[in-house]
This record gives C-alpha cells, structure tokens and sequence, in this order.
C-alpha cells in the first residue's frame, strides 16, 4: 500500500503541475494536433492522385497516429523526470524513502495518462476531420497499441538515464531519439523496402511489427502468428534492460556523487 | 539515552581527496548535536551520507540500528531533512508539497497532519501559495514543515536558518525546539551561527578536514580549551586544526 501511495505521489505531481500550468497541457496536445492536421490533407491529397479505390488514411494517417501516440508515451516519461530535473528536486525526493521502482513506476503512471489522453484528442480528431476509421484493424489494435506503449516505456526509461548519468544539458540527446528511429521502424513503408542492413535493425524494433502488421490486415491479408509473441518478447526485453540501466546509473550516481551534487549545471 | 543515529567509521573519499576521514558519533533520543566546523570539512559530505544520497567509502550508518545503505527505505521512513540548498519544487503550492511529501513519507491521517503544520508553522494563508514565490523566511518555514510532517526520530537540520534575518530565525529555532522536545527527535544541526549552537546544541561536534577534532557540550567546550566563547574556539579551530589533532 505504502508503495502504491509513493508511485501515486509521483504522477499527483505531475498532475499538480499540469493542473497549474496550461502551457503544459498545451504542450501535450499541440504537436499531435498539428501532426494530425498535415498528415490528414496529405493523405487526402494522395488519395486524389492514387488509382481509384487507393485509400491512404489508414496506412499513413493512422502510421502516424500511432508513431505519435508511441513518441508521447516516451516523452511522457521523459519530461515527467525532467520536470524534476528543472526544479533541482532530486536531493528531496531521493533523501525520501522513495525507491527506484517506484520513482519509474510514477512516471510511468503520468505517462500512460497523458499518452491515452492525447491518443484520445487524436482518434477523435481524425476520426472527424478526415475519416479514419481507428478501429478498421478489428481487435489487434490491442496489442498492436499495447506494444508501442510498452516500446515507449523502454525508450523512456532509457533516455532519463542518460539524462541522470550525462546530466541535464544531455536532454537533447533524448528529444530526437522517435526521429532517429523513426527509418527503421517501418513507420511508413514496408521493411522490405530498406537496405538489407536496416532491415537487420528493424527486426529489433517492435514497432515495426505494428506497422507492418497493420498494412497487411488493412490489405486484406494475415498477420503472421509468430510476430506479436516476438515483438512483445522484445519489448519485455528492452525493458529490463532499460530498468536494469537506469538502476545502474542511479547506483553509481550514489557512489560518485553525483546524485548528492546533481544541479542544472552539472554534468559528468 | 539510546541512540537513534549510529555513525560509525565513516569514511568518503573522491579520488585524492578524504572529505570525511573516519567519524564516528552518535546522536541520542532528544538530544540535538551540533556538526561545526569550517567551509568544506565535510559536514554537508556526512549529511548526504546519512541520507542516502551518497555512498560512504567505508564505515556504517544505522538509523534506529537500520543500516542505511542494506535497507535505505526502512531507515528513511522516519528520518527527514531541510537544507538551505534542497529547496522544494518552487512550481507546486505549498498545500501540494505538503501532500506529494507526506504520500511519500507514508503520514498517516495527512489531510490532519498537513493542517497541524500549517499551523504550527503560520502557513496557513500561504497553503495556495506556490513555493517558488515565497520569501526566504516563508520558504524556511515550508521546509520545516515538510521536515516534520512524518514525525521524524532523525531530523538532519543543515543551516536552517542561514537566509533569514535574526528575529525570524530565532522564532524558527524556537519552533524546532518545541516540536524536537515534544517528539523527542534526534537532531544533527548544522550552522556557523556560534550564538544559535549554544541556544539550541547540547552536544557539539568540530570538523575539519573530514575529522571529529573536538567534542562536547557548548556551553564548557570553550573554557576547557582556553577560550573565552564558542566563536573563539571555532576560528581557531578552523585556523590551527593540527593543535587540535587535525592533520
């Protein structure tokens, strides 16, 4: 219970602040919005230049609903540790009887929060504004969104240890990671489509399960069996090893001194 | 009286450099115990030590004879700390620190305990307030209360009141007295205020150069040492460490 109460203190929080500043909330929302917005008129265009019957919505509106949906749940924890970060908060948080897990398990918490909020705001919006029917891949939606969370969570975790170990100017390591896997993941086009090498990546990528699954059941074909129980083997993975970094990093952050010293400034 | 905080050998070393070198002490049931000495003698190094935040070389912490360092979170649960430079999240009310510290620190009854401290500390009109905005007495008053709010056997107190002008830290000294009696909290206060150690330490411990040089009450420590007041006795123990036996 006392563990439950910790991991609730952490996205209370984040609540607290969100609730005090609509610059935060906005924030959350505007770029899927945007997102959204130009991807919706691209895909309308395309639509008008493709053979009859070509529908684009729901292979790239929807891709990229879904990479968004993937890129705010690793921010989503990301920016609640940063949160910490800013206001040089680790001393009293870390003086508590806080554990690890449960400092993670908090932004996690605030991260599936705002993430299935803004998963909301953006079915809703391309539902309305242009047609795209969220649901056109029946129950491996499920999974498939289920997946890219769990993904989200791993980057997440991995990307405030390297906030923690590097120290807080290496924030900007962390924002373009969606980005720089974004060729890989199969967002867009079909793994087949890349070089032999990418695809070697790829296959390590979990998202691009997703993406390549929804293509072929919007496509009228199967979903190979094997691919959901190895995607979701390797997001179990990434995230124990993610956990199992982050620990690390705390540990030595305790043993050199970091964590005791750790200011806006300071870097290792 | 049995102690609530046990330091035993304490050693942190950062390369070449020993910043505590081997302390040991302990801090009673009731008993406040003043840690002085000079800038960098390794005072705030022993504080972070005993609150988990940084890993000792060597040597034992025990809080209520938990070891900090194989069960951290038992031996924090009623320990808790204020320190000049741990300010609390400025973007969160005071009402909101409050309750995200208490979740924390598993208080019972918070909403209870919250309106206790607003109270006891006169904060009662600022519990909107974000803490960011408040002034350095305010601020001082916000951490206390936070520092109090799990009713700690170890409070670690590190120069609470070195932003504030004489009458407000007198009245925070005094508000600490009274809930230390009551609680009958352990107490490791650090400050370079010699007036505020004889009015609050009934125990003191000089540091310098990460080691325990002098010991004992603040009120004969200076005539057993030749010295007419306690700030006599600090200056020339942070000037001429080797008389003392710091080397």
């Amino acid at each position: 219970m006392a563990r439950l109460r910790r991991t609730a203190a952490i996205a209370l929080r984040q609540y607290y602040l969100m609730r005090g500043s609509p610059a935060r909330v906005l924030s959350h929302f505007a770029w899927i919005v945007i997102d959204i917005v130009l991807w919706g008129f691209i895909t309308r265009y395309l639509n008008t230049l493709a053979p009859s019957g070509t529908d684009f919505v729901p292979i790239l509106l929807g891709a990229v609903l879904l990479w968004d949906f993937f890129t705010r749940v690793m921010l989503g924890v990301t920016m609640a540790f940063l949160e910490d970060v800013w206001s040089q908060n680790f001393l009293n948080l870390f003086a508590s009887p806080l554990s690890i897990r449960e400092y993670v398990g908090g932004l996690v918490l605030t991260s599936v929060a705002t993430s299935l909020l803004g998963l909301l705001v953006m079915v809703v919006l391309a539902t309305a504004s242009f047609g795209l029917d969220f649901f056109a891949v029946g129950i491996m939606l499920i999974p498939f969104v289920l997946v890219l969370f769990l993904f989200g969570i791993a980057l997440g975790i991995l990307g405030i240890s390297l906030v923690l170990r590097f120290g807080p100017a290496s924030e900007w390591l962390v924002w373009p990671i969606p980005a720089v896997i974004t060729p890989f993941a199969a967002v867009f086009y079909p793994v087949a489509t890349l070089p032999h090498w990418m695809q070697w990546v790829s296959h390590l990528l979990p998202p691009s399960y997703v993406f390549e699954g929804i293509r072929a059941i919007v496509a009228g074909g199967a979903y190979p069996g094997s691919a959901l129980p190895w995607s979701f083997g390797l997001c179990a993975f990434y995230i124990l090893t993610a956990m199992w970094v982050f620990s690390g990093v705390h540990r030595e952050a305790v043993r050199s001194g970091l964590l005791s010293r750790y200011k806006a400034e300071s870097s290792a | 009286m049995p102690a609530v905080l046990s330091v035993n050998g304490l050693r942190r070393v950062y390369g070449e450099t020993v910043a505590v070198d081997g302390i040991s002490f302990e801090v009673g049931q009731n008993e406040t115990v003043g840690l002085l000495g000079p800038n960098g003698a390794g005072k705030t190094t022993t504080i972070n030590m005993i609150l988990g935040v940084l890993a000792p070389s060597s040597g034992t912490i025990r809080i209520e004879g938990v070891d900090i360092v194989e069960d951290r979170v038992q031996a924090l649960r009623r320990t808790n700390f204020a320190a000049v430079y741990a300010p609390l999240p400025g973007n969160l009310t005071v009402l909101q620190n409050l309750r995200f510290f208490g979740l924390l620190y598993e208080v019972g009854d918070l909403p209870a305990r919250i309106g206790e401290m607003l109270e006891a500390f006169d904060l009662k009109k600022f519990r909107d307030a974000k803490f960011g905005v408040l002034s350095s007495g305010e601020q001082t008053r916000v951490c206390l209360a936070k520092a109090m709010l799990n009713r700690p056997r170890l409070l670690l107190l590190d120069e609470p009141t070195a932003s504030l002008d004489p009458a407000t830290a007198r009245d925070i000294r005094a508000k600490i007295r009274e809930f230390t009696v009551r609680d009958k909290v352990g107490v490791l206060w650090t400050t370079h205020n010699m007036h505020e150690v004889g009015e609050v330490c009934d125990r003191v411990l000089f540091l310098s150069r990460g080691r325990i040089l002098l010991e004992g009450a603040p009120g004969t420590l200076p005539g057993e040492h030749g010295k007419e007041t306690l700030e006599d006795l600090f200056i020339t123990v942070a000037r001429e460490p080797l008389t003392f036996g710091g080397g």
